[in-house]
């Protein structure tokens, strides 16, 4: 009863990798269970979970970071002023006001931030890739990216005061011209209670179309205004304060906890509508709340620190082809290494042509292609569809 | 499994069922019921509504009339999961992930025993790995999608359907583009689960192999059920005839006595 052919035919190997377990560099072996996806769950590398290994780099790539900068402090003096703001800890340590307001109060929030951000981009990448199943998703695919730049361009023209939080208008507006943006583009595929992915996407071209061309007009017009609005459009974490991150924050953890409870139906909606739709999926809402969570991720990164392209489209397929496609897994790790990411381009954006800065988003591409590119040659990349 | 008593409401009961997408009638009032242990085959010329009815079952299509009953009770009284947990689906052309293993298909059938947050039980394996032997894909549990044969992945979408714990299963055109030693090899494992209770609705085109396995035939055209029955009655040569036209034969089989159907080829094909 079983297809004899095929068992001829296929001289594969038992035991193929598959979507929730990963391709590996590790060392378990497959277990002969007629079920062991769960292994793949489990599946520790040298010992560690892949979560714990996203921690790792993360802590690493933050604790290069804050030991770099304009101003040369030790590492060890670094370190020690950080670890002096923990309870309980006192080190003793010959370090002046200034580089305590240095470590503190510019490398910290610069280094959240960058990290904040990256986790922000990678996360809702991957939420917007599993929502529509298009490996080519990223987190600009609806507009975020195009409503946030006209918002920006906006906010930097009008003749506004200096006011809102202390920090300027420019990051109101870029959040509330993303928001707007997928609005938009989710309003107007919507059929009924259903949207078509194919309609969303074209949709989220043409608004991000409209907006960039009247950012572009703008841009042209602006005159002297036209620098900072390119400043946004590439850009960085030169604003970095701690009165940004605890701006962001709400946004960021309450988006981003709403989408991370739908991992596992994420897994379910790796199948096609109709199949999700027949094994209980509520596929139009779930679509929704997904979309609304990324897209509030979304729009706090970019309205923190500008349009930074790359991390969103190429740290999430990273985790899915290292760690294996379950989006329980995937989720979190894909905020971890995003982080650790855009901390480590971030660095490179201030070292490498010190004492100037380089548009943090031409390292992301810079540094990152080449090594996404490798993945690509050596690996395989169809894990979602 | 309890043996079908005569007076218990059928699985699923199709009343007069109507269906108009744009301004085509698909279906123009379709009467259909599948019991408990029963293969039913639906079969039909391509346009006939069989896709239709089996997504007006389940809910997918909204109807224009009529009622769809599971057990006797109206579809729309059910939840999502409560029909999913009764009613499993095996659609032409399912997709997935090609890098997505048999048996981590296979548990995404879970889906409607598990909460949003909830993770897979020890019982949800169990019942995984119960679905894998029952559709007879043990053999490349641990294989990818993309290396499998055309029957194998058949067999992990039926399987994917069995971890639902259906009593009812429907499946559409399980056996296209199969050759013909794997064709019978599905229809034996749908045989091997109505044994098990489970009813079972099966499109298929083959008319040879729906009336060499299914209990019943409801053959379809344009819309509407033409004839019902044990496939005797059904697949005659008046009716197939009418239904198909004259490029089609129907013979007997030499041995089983069952009917063949088979294309004719037409002597002014000839000319």
């Amino acid at each position: 009863m079983r297809d004899a052919r095929a068992a001829r035919s296929h001289h594969t190997p038992r035991g193929d990798e598959g979507f929730f377990v990963g391709r590996s560099f590790m060392t378990t072996t497959q277990s002969a269970r007629p079920i062991d996806a769960v292994a793949g769950m489990r599946r520790t590398y040298i010992g560690l979970s892949p979560i714990s290994i996203g921690w790792l780099v993360l802590i690493a790539a933050a604790a290069v970071a804050l030991t770099q900068g304009a101003a040369t402090i030790p590492a060890s003096t670094t370190f020690a002023i950080l670890l002096n703001r923990l309870p309980l800890v006192d080190i003793d340590v010959a370090a002046s006001p200034a580089w305590e307001r240095i470590v503190i109060d510019v490398r910290l929030p610069r280094v959240l931030i960058a990290g904040a951000v990256g986790a922000a981009l990678s996360f809702s990448g991957a939420a917007y890739q599993g929502v529509f199943r298009n490996p080519l998703a990223d987190p600009f695919l609806l507009g975020v990216a195009a409503g946030a730049g006209l918002g920006a361009s906006i906010a930097i023209i009008l003749p506004l005061e200096t006011g809102a939080y202390g920090f300027g208008w420019v990051p109101v507006f870029a959040f509330a011209g993303a928001l707007v943006a997928v609005a938009i583009a989710y309003l107007v595929s919507q059929v009924g209670r259903s949207v078509s992915n194919t309609t969303l996407i074209l949709a989220g071209v043409a608004v991000s179309a409209v907006c960039g061309s009247a950012t572009s007009f703008i841009l042209i017009t602006g005159g002297e205004l036209a620098r900072p609005i390119l400043s946004f459009l590439f850009g960085s974490f030169n604003s970095a304060s701690w009165e940004r991150l605890a701006l962001a924050a709400p946004y960021l953890i309450v988006g981003s906890l709403v989408v991370g409870a739908y991992g596992r139906v994420l897994n379910v909606l790796q199948l096609d509508e109709e199949q999700a739709s027949q094994l209980g999926v509520d596929v139009p809402r779930v679509k929704l709340i997904v979309l609304v969570g990324a897209s509030l991720v979304a729009a706090t990164a970019v309205a923190t620190a500008g349009v930074i392209g790359f991390v969103g489209l190429i740290v999430p397929h990273v985790v899915r082809m290292l760690f294996g496609g379950d989006h329980r897994q995937m989720l979190p790790l894909a905020a971890l290494l995003g982080a650790a990411f855009l901390i480590a381009a971030d660095v490179l954006s201030r070292t490498v042509l010190a004492p100037q800065d380089i548009p943090v988003g031409i390292v992301t591409a810079a540094a990152g292609a080449p090594f996404f590119l490798y993945l690509l040659r050596t690996r395989r990349v169809d894990g979602l569809r | 499994m309890t043996a079908p008593t005569a007076t218990a409401a059928p699985l699923l009961a199709l009343t007069d069922v109507r269906v108009t997408l744009g301004d085509n009638p698909i279906l123009a009032g379709i009467d259909v019921e599948v019991r408990a242990g029963e293969l039913l085959g639906l079969v039909g010329p391509n346009g006939a509504g069989k896709t239709t009815l089996l997504r007006a079952a389940t809910g997918v299509v909204a109807l224009d009339a009529g009622r769809v009953a599971l057990r006797g009770r109206p579809l729309d009284g059910f939840s999502r999961i409560e029909v999913a947990r009764s009613v499993a689906v095996v659609q032409q052309l399912p997709e997935a992930p090609s890098t997505m293993r048999v048996d981590e298909l296979v548990l995404l059938g879970r889906n409607p025993y598990l909460r949003l947050l909830g993770r897979e039980s020890q019982h949800d394996y169990e019942q995984a790995a119960d679905a894998m032997r029952r559709a007879g894909c043990e053999a490349f549990a641990d294989r990818t999608l993309a290396t499998l044969s055309g029957g194998e992945r058949r067999r992990a979408f039926i399987a994917r359907a069995l971890a639902q714990e259906p009593d009812l299963l429907l499946l559409d055109e399980p056996t296209a583009n199969l050759d013909p030693e794997a064709q019978s090899a599905i229809f034996e494992t749908l045989r091997e689960l109505t044994a098990q209770g489970v009813g079972v609705l099966v499109v298929v085109h083959d008319l040879t192999l729906a009336g060499a396995y299914c209990d019943r035939i409801a053959l379809l055209d344009a819309g509407r059920v033409v004839a019902a029955g044990p496939p005797s009655e059904v697949l005659t040569a008046e009716t197939v005839n009418r239904v198909y036209g004259r490029r089609v034969t129907v013979m007997q089989h030499p041995t089983s006595g069952a009917p063949v159907i088979v294309p004719a080829v037409l002597e002014e094909a000839h000319d």
